[in-house]
């Protein structure tokens, strides 16, 4: 299990934090060329983030490039840069339709053998940032076997429906949320929660992480690195649930060694959602 | 490449360069290193320098890098920067970038 809890955004043109970014140990870093990076400054970013990928303190972290979307005179460079780069995932912003996918798909296979990669080696994700994307998320997260990933960008939405963030219970994102999770769980691909854009508000940053996972979210697109520790630490199992785990997989190893189909422990049913549950359960415990 | 204008690339921000490029009057390629580093990084950076402009294939120009403290990849990509915005270039040869 490739573990999606937090994906850094990393400004492009920003040599600090490409310099550094690595250190924190996100579980993605997502160098960034679109909205983090002023118009004057596109081409030297794309430049920085091309020689990023290659640089030998990001081989072990997954990387995903932010490109420009493919109608602007910078997405097909952009693109370029990303997959020569080497880049794990190119992550398209503003994605609105499966037809979007369907031409960055194309577009990624052209420059792949170019440049020599193996066809399907760059994995995709789509953003969702708009009433549109949201509606047509199940299409956009199964538009291509690329798709390993959607996220649910806050802001722009926001701006889209006509409202704006609140603090506490965040209705305004429930729908959103919710559609963009259930479009990547049916499409057995992962899911990011909207940024939080406070980095000096610790509380209100842990009682968003708790509602994304409690809803099933993987995990966050997060925009300083201080975050990323917090994170790691409300995504990891209590000591209760790793205990617990670990006796339902026991029963269920009991279970199948005396050819019983289900077993109970402390009066429930262990069956395989519970068994699949637990051993995700361990895999996040031995992460952390 | 041919250099054609002046250019910059870059900040004087920790970690990172700045890269000014100007044509040469007398077709010479003169490069000017200063870092804070440069007793201990100078060759290094300059070694750097010189790989990226030849795989450039700009052999004129007037080259002034002002680091630091910028890692290797970092140097290549503001060099790279400046050289396309020196050349009036937008369309990048890949193969020269690696």
């Amino acid at each position: 299990m490739k573990l999606r809890r937090s994906m850094l955004f990393v400004p492009g043109d920003n040599a600090g934090m490409l310099s550094t970014s690595f250190i924190f140990k996100p579980d993605s870093v997502m160098f960034d060329l679109e909205d983090a990076v002023g118009l004057s400054e596109k081409d030297s970013a794309r430049l920085m983030v091309f020689q990023a990928l290659r640089h030998p303190a990001y081989r072990a972290i997954e990387k995903v490039v932010r490109i420009n979307e493919l109608n602007t005179e910078f997405g097909l460079k952009d693109l370029e840069a990303a997959v020569r780069g080497g880049t794990d995932i190119v992550r398209l912003p503003k994605t609105d339709n499966a037809d979007e996918i369907h031409q960055l798909d194309a577009l990624v296979e052209r420059v792949e053998k170019a440049c020599g990669r193996p066809v399907g080696d760059t994995k995709l994700m789509a953003a969702i940032e708009s009433a549109s994307g949201v509606v047509n998320a199940v299409a956009i997260a199964t538009a291509s076997k690329r798709m390993v990933a959607i996220a649910i960008a806050g802001f722009d939405y926001l701006v889209d429906m006509h409202t704006h963030r609140s603090s506490g219970f965040e209705p305004e994102l429930f729908y959103a949320r919710a559609a963009v999770l259930h479009a990547a769980r049916a499409a057995h691909i992962d899911a990011f929660d909207v940024a939080y854009g406070d980095v000096n508000d610790d509380a209100g940053f842990l009682r968003e992480v708790g509602i994304a996972k409690l809803l099933g979210f993987n995990g966050k697109s997060l925009i300083h690195p201080k975050q990323i520790e917090l994170l790691h630490k409300a995504y990891a199992p209590s000591e209760a649930e790793v205990s617990h785990a670990k006796r339902v997989l026991a029963a269920a190893d009991e279970a199948h060694r005396k050819g019983l189909g289900v077993v109970s422990l402390d009066g429930k049913m262990v069956d395989p959602p519970v068994i699949k549950e637990a051993e995700r359960t361990l895999e996040l415990a031995q992460a952390a | 490449m041919k250099v054609v204008k002046e250019s910059i690339a870059g900040t004087l921000e920790s970690s990172d360069l700045l890269v000014k490029v100007a044509p040469s009057n007398k077709g010479t390629l003169d490069i000017v290193i200063k870092s804070h580093v440069f007793k201990q990084f100078g060759k290094q950076i300059r070694r750097v320098v010189t790989d990226t402009l030849a795989q450039l294939s700009v052999d004129a120009g007037s080259i002034v890098v002002e680091d630091k403290g910028a890692l290797d990849c970092v140097i290549r990509a503001r060099v790279q920067a400046a050289i396309m915005r020196a050349c009036g270039s937008n369309e990048l040869d890949w193969q020269r970038l690696s």
